[in-house]
C-alpha cells in the first residue's frame, strides 16, 4: 500500500506542471508543410509552430504542443483538450460560431496545382468533368463544390494528401491551402512534372486571414494572444520566423 | 443533450456510408470465403511445398496491422512511376479496388487459420471409417473433412466477419465514405461527438448484432447435431 501511494506521488508529481497557472497546450495540426509538420527526428516543426512558440514566450507561458487530426480540431478546442489552435486555421464566419479568433497572423490566397501543360486556368468550364482533389472539411472544398459544379471532387483527409494523390494520379487537379504548401511540392522530385495554373484564389470574400482560435469563455486569453501578436509583429520576431519559411510577404498587412 | 434535429437531417447520410460498409464487407468476405477453402486445405497438408507459402502468408498477413496493409496499397505502390504505368494501375487507382483488395487478403489470411485449425480437429475416427469403406482422398475432402470442418469452424468465422465489419472504417483512410467517415464529418460541422459517433456506433452495433443473430441461426440449422437432445439429457 505504502508503494502504491508513493507510486502516486510520483504521478501526480509529474502531472503537476501541467495544472500549473502559467501553463498552456496549444492544439497543432502536423500535416501541412511548411506551417505545420513532424521532421525526419519525429519534431514538430514549421511556421505554425514557430509563431505558437513565439506567442507562448510572450505570454510568458510554458506551451505543450498538441498535435491533432484536421477534422477533431475544434471539438478538441471546447472539450478543453487544449487552450487555443495554432493550425493555419483560415477565419470563417462558419467557424466564428463555434470559436473566437486572434487577429490574423498570416493571410496567403490558394493556388490550383496541375501536370505541366493539362490545363492553362482553372475555371469551372476548363475542369468540367475533370476530378479536382481538395481537402474535406475545408473553405477550399466548399469553395469548389459551390464554384465547380460540373467537376468530381476527391476529398482527401490531410492537406498532404491533396500532393500525394496529385502524383499517384487519383486526381486531375488539386486545389491547395496556400502559394506556399504547393511550392513545397513543387520543389520535391514527386512535384517536378507539376505546375501552378492560374491565379492565386483569395477565398471567403474579403481575405479573413489565418488566425489562432479559442474558446468563446476564453476572452481573456484572446486579448493577450492578440497584444503577443501584435508585439512580436512589432519588435520583428514575427519577420524573422517568417523569412524563414517564405520569401514574400506573408502578414497580410496588419 | 441530444439534438435529434442534427440526426434527422444527417440521417441520409449515414445511410449512405451504412451502404458503403456493407457493400466493403460483403465483397470482402465473399471473396475470403472462396479463397480461404482450398488455402485451409493446403494448410494443413503433410506437402511442404503446399503448406509452406500458405503458413507465409497467412503469417504476414496477420502479423501487420490492417491499417500499414492499408496504406502500403493504397499510397505505397503509387509512389513507384513504374507502377504507375503498368496495367495494374487502372485497378490499384480505384480506391474501392484496394479496399476489396486488402480487406479480402486479410480476411483471407484470418479464415484460412480457423478453417485449417478446425480440419485438423476432425475426428480421426471419421477419417477411418471413409478410408474402411475406401473413399478417395477427394472423395474423403469432400463428404467429411470439408463438412464437418466449415460446421465447426462456424461460431469462429462468425466472429471474423463480425471483427471484419468493424475493420471496413479502415476504409474511411482511402477517401471512402462509409460510416465512420460520416461520423467525422458531422463530427467536424456539428461539433457534436453524440449525434456523430454516437449514432456510428449505434449503426455499428445493430450491424454485430444483425450478423451474430444471422450466424446462431446458420449454427442452429448445421450443428443441429451438436445441441443436447431430450434423450442426451435424460
Amino acid at each position: 500500500m505504502r508503494r502504491f501511494i508513493s507510486a502516486a506521488a510520483v504521478v501526480l508529481g509529474l502531472m503537476a506542471p501541467a495544472f500549473a497557472q502559467n501553463a498552456l497546450r496549444v492544439g497543432v495540426e502536423g500535416n501541412y508543410p511548411p506551417f505545420s509538420q513532424i521532421s525526419p527526428d519525429g519534431k514538430l516543426s514549421g511556421f505554425d509552430i514557430d509563431i505558437a512558440n513565439a506567442v507562448c514566450a510572450e505570454l510568458k507561458m510554458t506551451c505543450t504542443l498538441v498535435q491533432q487530426e484536421w477534422d477533431g480540431m475544434i471539438p478538441a478546442l471546447n472539450a478543453k483538450k487544449f487552450d487555443m489552435i495554432v493550425a493555419s486555421m483560415t477565419i470563417t464566419e462558419e467557424r466564428k460560431k463555434a470559436v473566437d479568433f486572434s487577429d490574423p497572423y498570416y493571410d496567403v490566397p490558394s493556388r490550383w496545382v496541375g501536370k505541366k501543360g493539362a490545363f492553362t486556368e482553372a475555371t469551372p468550364a476548363s475542369l468540367k468533368g475533370k476530378k479536382i482533389i481538395v481537402l474535406r472539411n475545408s473553405p477550399r472544398a466548399k469553395y469548389v463544390q459551390d464554384n465547380f459544379k460540373d467537376s468530381e471532387v476527391l476529398l482527401v483527409a490531410k492537406e498532404t494528401e491533396v500532393y500525394l494523390e496529385l502524383a499517384a494520379g487519383r486526381g486531375d487537379i488539386g486545389f491547395g491551402s496556400s502559394v506556399v504548401s504547393g511550392e513545397a511540392f513543387l520543389k520535391k522530385p514527386e512535384g517536378a512534372n507539376f505546375q501552378q495554373v492560374g491565379a492565386p484564389v483569395n477565398l471567403g470574400g474579403g481575405g479573413g486571414g489565418v488566425g489562432i482560435a479559442i474558446r468563446k469563455d476564453d476572452a481573456a486569453l484572446r486579448d493577450k494572444v492578440n497584444a503577443a501578436l501584435k508585439t512580436i509583429r512589432a519588435n520583428g520576431t514575427y519577420k524573422k520566423l517568417a523569412d524563414k519559411y517564405f520569401d514574400f510577404d506573408i502578414s497580410g498587412g496588419a | 443533450m441530444i439534438d435529434f434535429s442534427i440526426i434527422a437531417e444527417t440521417w441520409p447520410q449515414f445511410l449512405k456510408g451504412l451502404q458503403v460498409t456493407l457493400l466493403l464487407l460483403v465483397i470482402a468476405c465473399a471473396s475470403g470465403f472462396v479463397l480461404s477453402v482450398p488455402l485451409a486445405v493446403a494448410r494443413v497438408s503433410p506437402r511442404r511445398w503446399l503448406s509452406g507459402p500458405v503458413w507465409l502468408f497467412t503469417y504476414v498477413l496477420r502479423g501487420t496491422p490492417l491499417l500499414v496493409q492499408m496504406f502500403m496499397v493504397y499510397h505505397g505502390l503509387a509512389q513507384f512511376e513504374a507502377f504507375r504505368e503498368s496495367f495494374a494501375w487502372v485497378a490499384f487507382k480505384n480506391p474501392w479496388f484496394c479496399a476489396w483488395l486488402v480487406f479480402t487478403l486479410n480476411t483471407t489470411a484470418y479464415t484460412t487459420e480457423i478453417f485449417a485449425g478446425a480440419l485438423r480437429a476432425t475426428p480421426s475416427g471419421e477419417l477411418e471409417a471413409a478410408r474402411s469403406l475406401g473413399m478417395t482422398e477427394g472423395a474423403i475432402y469432400r463428404r467429411i473433412l470439408l463438412p464437418g470442418a466449415l460446421r465447426r469452424a462456424l461460431p469462429q468465422y462468425g466472429n471474423e466477419v463480425v471483427l471484419m465489419m468493424h475493420a471496413t472504417a479502415i476504409a474511411s483512410t482511402v477517401t471512402l465514405v462509409e460510416v465512420t467517415r460520416v461520423a467525422r464529418d458531422i463530427y467536424y460541422n456539428h461539433l457534436s461527438a453524440t449525434e456523430s459517433f454516437g449514432v456510428a456506433a449505434l449503426i455499428y452495433f445493430v450491424l454485430t448484432f444483425s450478423l451474430a443473430g444471422l450466424f446462431k441461426l446458420i449454427e442452429r440449422r448445421y450443428l443441429r447435431h451438436l445441441r443436447p437432445t431430450a434423450a442426451g439429457v435424460a
